[in-house]
């Protein structure tokens, strides 16, 4: 089987745009939560979220010209734009440029979202309401559409290998590159693009969500406590929004070129829990089955894996998956360290299995596991190490990367340094 | 006249992202401005906003130009 290699990274979170503005952050132990400023949010159930801090780009800061033309943005919803951002900066970091016609009929995109432009359809369906359909926009639909981010990529760039997008909700992160290093093993391509983007932080997104009763809504007082994955006051995950995209590449196909390689993707296992639409069941075998067969496939010891990034969301779900994570690891539980970054990030549902994956990717390069913020009273035994607000220094050569999605669809990710 | 052309002259600066100086009589909004099918769409959404009037879809289609915009929508008023 041909092997697959990340050779590029880059992102756009709550805690900065761009990959090392948002890992030094990540490692600092900040957090991206806040009250809404981008609408008024006081009528809602939680009026804060983890919001991409807005700018002129200094600083870390997102400044949307420096991604697309300002008439290209308003075609848009913004999952597009913080797509098409992150896609940006890691083509740029992987520097892959085609050159022959087949190096871009080999270069492909599958960059997926969970939702797409809810706020492109809910500011729509009110424009109708109010002053007919004469009013709606050309670019409403592909503006709105979540295969478009992969669409603007290809066209931005010319890359006319397999151009797909991934919808598995809060796993479609992970279930993109998964996919696409599988498309690479297969021959479909040498390269793809791939990730996921989101832009929830909406009325419609944050009422949605309140009504599932997903979201924390008790710490209006203090948002940046409100994520707190596996702690005992945890009432629910924090919204977040932003992309994470990498590049993947044929191994073969990036030593011929010198690239820089992160890390291998070894290990891909998906799994369906065939339970309920928003709950995992009690023991979550399917995130349990999810990981071991990516654990199979990679070929690698459990006692291999240093670093976990859990899919922890701070819901009552964490330590369900705490509990299959410690029985995949079995007696080697007590030699991991697993944390989760949706304690800084918040949680930026399609796009998080993408951010989370490379925040893994990371920890091999700099032998570090971010930490969990807001872990103060643990809601379990355990033997495993949660990394309890600080970053855990520790030798790391093999990830996992877990991320599970309403209707009960799993997925894990794992991958390893690469060496000579 | 001079206050519809500079309306018009504008919306297409605005929607274009086109320096004014390019938006001249004979100008093509797709041959001269860099505009699609869809951003026909939307300038024609933008001219019946701004002018308060309706341009049925034969007639949008009449419009090339941002001279063509200018006189249909001066006699339309």
């Amino acid at each position: 089987m041909r092997r697959v290699v990340v050779t590029g990274l880059g992102m756009v979170t709550p805690l900065a745009s761009g990959v090392e503005e948002t890992w030094s952050r990540l490692l600092a132990g900040q957090s991206g939560a806040g009250t809404i400023k981008r609408f008024d949010a006081s009528g809602l159930g939680t009026n804060y979220a983890c919001e991409v801090p807005l700018g002129d780009g200094s600083d870390g800061t997102f400044d949307a010209d420096r991604w697309m033309e300002p008439k290209e943005q308003r075609k848009v919803d913004d999952f597009i734009l913080y797509g098409m951002a992150a896609a940006v900066q890691a083509v740029e970091d992987s520097g892959w440029k085609p050159e022959s016609a087949q190096d871009f009929e080999r270069t492909g995109v599958m960059i997926g979202s969970g939702i797409g432009g809810l706020q492109s359809i809910a500011e729509t369906a009110v424009l109708i309401k109010e002053r007919g359909p004469r009013r709606v926009s050309p670019f409403f639909i592909p503006g709105a559409l979540i295969n478009l981010v992969s669409g603007q990529v290809s066209i931005r760039y010319g890359f006319k290998g397999p151009n797909h997008a991934v919808v598995t909700a809060c796993s479609t992160g992970a279930h993109a590159i998964g996919d696409a290093a599988r498309l690479i093993q297969w021959g479909d391509a040498d390269v793809m693009v791939a990730g996921g983007a989101e832009s929830p932080i909406s009325e419609i997104g944050i009422a949605g969500f309140n009504a599932c009763k997903a979201l924390s809504t008790k710490r209006g007082d203090d948002p940046q406590a409100a994520s707190r994955p596996w702690d005992k006051d945890r009432d629910g995950f924090v919204m977040g929004e932003g992309a994470g995209v990498v590049v993947l590449e044929e191994y073969e196909h990036a030593v011929a070129r010198g690239a820089k390689i992160y890390a291998e993707v070894i290990g891909y296992g998906l799994s369906g829990d065939a339970h309920h639409i928003t709950a995992p069941p009690p023991d979550h075998e399917g995130a349990e089955r999810a990981m071991r067969a990516a654990v199979a496939r990679a070929g690698v010891d459990v006692a291999e894996i240093g670093y976990i990034n859990a899919h922890g969301t701070s819901t009552m779900a964490d330590t369900i998956e705490l509990g299959a994570v410690e029985r995949l690891l079995g007696k080697a539980a007590g030699g991991a360290t697993m944390s989760s970054t949706k304690s800084a990030t918040g949680h930026l549902l399609g796009a998080a299995g993408a951010i989370e994956a490379i925040f893994s990717i990371l920890a091999i390069r700099d032998n570090v596991a971010p930490p969990t913020l807001n872990l103060d009273d643990l809601d379990a035994d355990t033997v495993m190490d949660l990394a309890p607000h600080k970053k855990v220094e520790r030798d790391i050569d093999v990830v996992l990367s877990n991320s599970f999605g309403f209707g009960g669809t799993n997925a894990a990710l794992i991958m390893r340094r690469v060496t000579g | 006249m001079s206050d519809t052309a500079d309306r018009v002259r504008k919306i297409v600066v605005e929607h274009l992202g086109v320096e004014e100086d390019k938006v001249t009589e004979n100008a093509s909004f797709i041959d001269d401005l860099g505009a699609d099918s869809l951003d026909t769409v939307e300038l024609v959404m933008a001219f019946e906003e701004e002018f308060g009037i309706e341009i049925p879809d034969d007639a949008a289609e009449t419009i090339q130009t941002f001279g063509d915009a200018v006189k249909f929508i001066s006699e339309a008023q």
